[in-house]
């Protein structure tokens, strides 16, 4: 299940988040200076803020060039709140998948916190619990 | 201009003879006594011969991977046409220099004022010397190579946690780390713990390599000592005349040493990509893109996006944007070699068939940061003897990389300042450039306090924010490759996938060229198949 580069994450957090190069395999090398790190964010914005801007943009509004980061802000497509759940939990296409680096209780605020800002007003929260049942 | 290749019989071709008649191992044994088992798949120019009738290739994106096609398949004879996104060749074989702009999505733009001569490489930066694809296209386009340093002894590993933050140069750590496991091994042999598993014949050859490799005294002992000192550095090193007198250094302690971690950076150099020699072009990683694109001229239509893919049974059909005002665009060819990025060709529409769009929609690539520094000297040279090669640290920018070119010069010069992958690299991304950088020196001048007050100019490129490409490189894993590896790389219909996503070397240029030999040699043998 577990890829080498993710067996690599993986040690380098047991090993305290110090720097954990890792063994050398195959031709995942490249991953070979990783320095893994952790998300200490719990909050809804300081995780949007910490991460989720990086591609979606601090207005949340996207950003196109070859290809594209969909805007979360004013996004109907968050209306039903399973969608981001297992689009963040598994990812999608270009989106990463963050259920393995994330709590469920972070990844239920920082999705109530984007379905509460950026012009989007869903009103329904989403509980940590709700996250667990959708992982694989 | 770059000759066809003439060998009526390469060594691949030998091989592959010798693998049908007398069968893999002898095949395996041959390649063995030429040294070429194991390394990579690459046996020289690619012989493309026939008559390919007047086909026509397009090939999507003027990286590595299909400015080496366009090379391969103009040569061979085809009519031949790149389009790039970029308005540069190379794609990730990139540097950056003084005068460039760069601006990243969400419309970050960065100004670049390195001095004369000075780059950052925002993707990759070594060329390990089994990267024999690669190496063999720089010798045939001319780009001149000079030695990459990975390891360099007197470059430092540290811990913002261990030996109160001060940086441990790697020879001392190394040392140390030989030395006392050298004394435990020993120790356990003569207290006969490993009679079990060595012989008594083995046992004093044991004893014997653990004092040479440990550097231990007559009782098996690291301790400090001139000996320990020829390994780890002296703490004042001998002279000559009346002020003479070496001073020994003292070892670290075994404890503070396992629990400091630092040893978990030695490995590094013991990788096989990281193993001595690796090259770097002269001025620069781009030089690479640049002589492909001198090469090819314009035979690649730069700034074009691609909005649609088609093939029907004659032939693919592309429309693509001019973004430089030229408006929507057709180009078609009755082949098609596509080596824009999962990330990017996954969001556009491709008739391809459900296997190969299943594969294109299975990957996102990797989050990476580089973060270049210009300091007004080079300190870590003129104050610290570091020349090249990389210092380790467990601060969130992973490493400082030194240049490897230029030593003692007198002017600035630009080092690594970050290079890190995983959630610390999503979180540098999140942040405005000026701030990446702002955080970059924070780091480093926990390790060099020069950093303070020598830093002029900084550059920082989160891969995640680059325009054309949403990332670094494809994420595999060993599950994905299992379901969907080999539906990349099929031909379909007349269109075939190439690029560092589609190889077993992922990230890595080497991996983009085998790809693309790859695909451009069984096309080949399609069109001849008529």
């Amino acid at each position: 299940m577990k890829s080498r580069f993710d067996l690599m994450l993986a040690t380098t957090l047991a090993c305290l988040g110090l720097a954990g190069l890792g063994v050398a395999l195959g031709g995942a090398v490249y991953a070979q200076e990783i320095h893994a790190g952790a998300y200490p964010q719990q909050t809804g914005e300081d995780l949007f803020r910490g991460i989720c801007q990086g591609c979606h943009m601090p207005d949340a509004k996207g950003a196109i060039g070859a290809g594209a980061y969909p805007a979360l802000a004013n996004n109907m497509r968050l209306a039903a709140a399973i969608y981001p759940i297992t689009v963040v939990v598994n990812g999608q296409r270009a989106m990463p998948n963050f259920g393995e680096d994330l709590s469920d209780a972070q990844i239920a605020n920082v999705i109530n916190y984007v379905r509460t800002h950026f012009g989007n007003h869903y009103k329904d929260v989403v509980s940590p619990a709700a996250v667990k049942a959708a992982r694989r | 201009m770059i000759d066809k290749p003439a060998a009526p019989m390469n060594r691949r071709s030998l091989f592959k003879l010798i693998g049908a008649v007398a069968g893999s191992a002898v095949m395996y044994q041959a390649m063995s006594e030429l040294g070429h088992a194991g390394e990579s798949g690459y046996a020289g120019p690619i012989p493309l011969k026939g008559d390919v009738k007047g086909a026509s290739v397009l090939i999507l994106g003027a990286g590595v991977a299909g400015m080496s096609a366009a090379l391969e398949l103009r040569n061979a004879g085809y009519k031949v046409q790149v389009l790039e996104y970029n308005d540069r060749p190379g794609g990730r074989n990139w540097s950056l220099y003084g005068g460039d702009t760069y601006t990243e999505l969400g419309g970050f733009t960065q100004h670049v004022q390195f001095a004369e001569g000075l780059y950052l490489n925002p993707g990759p930066w070594r060329i390990p010397y089994h990267h024999r694809a690669l190496l063999d296209y720089c010798k045939r386009l001319k780009v001149a190579l000079e030695p990459f340093t990975q390891v360099n002894y007197a470059a430092y590993l540290h811990s913002a946690k261990a030996f109160g933050g001060k940086p441990q140069r790697y020879r001392e750590v190394q040392a140390d780390f030989n030395g006392h496991v050298g004394e435990l091994l020993a120790k356990a042999a003569n207290q006969s713990r490993l009679d079990e598993s060595v012989s008594r014949e083995d046992k004093e050859v044991l004893l014997e390599a653990m004092r040479d490799w440990g550097a231990l005294d007559k009782n098996y002992e690291y301790k400090k000592s001139l000996l320990v000192s020829e390994r780890r550095g002296y703490l004042s090193d001998p002279g000559g005349g009346l002020t003479s007198d070496s001073v020994d250094s003292d070892p670290l302690a075994f404890h503070d040493l396992m629990q400091s971690r630092l040893w978990s950076s030695i490995s590094a150099g013991h990788v096989y990509e990281f193993q001595s020699s690796i090259f770097q072009p002269v001025g620069g990683m781009g030089m690479i893109g640049k002589a492909f694109g001198r090469e090819l001229g314009p035979l690649i239509q730069y700034n074009a996006k691609v909005t649609e893919i088609k093939q029907d049974g004659r032939g693919v059909t592309v429309a693509y944007q001019d973004t430089q005002g030229g408006g929507a665009k057709v180009a078609q060819a009755d082949w098609c070699i596509c080596t824009i990025p999962a990330s990017i060709l996954s969001q556009i529409p491709i008739t391809v068939g459900a296997p190969m769009k299943a594969a294109i929609d299975a990957l996102y690539y990797d989050s990476a940061i580089k973060v270049g520094l210009q300091f007004k000297r080079r300190f870590w040279e003129q104050d610290e003897s570091i020349y090249g090669g990389i210092s380790f640290t467990d601060l969130p920018n992973a490493l400082i990389g030194y240049p490897n070119s230029r030593y003692f010069d007198d002017g600035p010069g630009v080092l690594l300042g970050a290079y890190t992958f995983g959630a610390n690299s999503f979180q540098y991304a999140a942040l405005s450039p000026e701030d990446r950088i702002k955080k970059t020196l924070e780091y480093g001048s926990q390790i060099h306090p020069q950093y303070k007050t020598e830093f002029q100019h900084g550059v920082a490129v989160a891969w995640h924010r680059v325009p054309w490409t949403l990332g670094c490189a494809g994420h595999w894993t060993d599950e994905l490759r299992a379901k969907h590896y080999d539906d990349l790389c099929a031909i379909d219909g007349r269109i075939v996938l190439a690029g560092e996503h589609a190889s077993r070397l992922p990230a890595w240029q080497e991996g983009a060229l085998l790809s693309s030999l790859d695909a451009i040699r069984r096309l080949h043998e399609r069109v001849l198949a008529g």
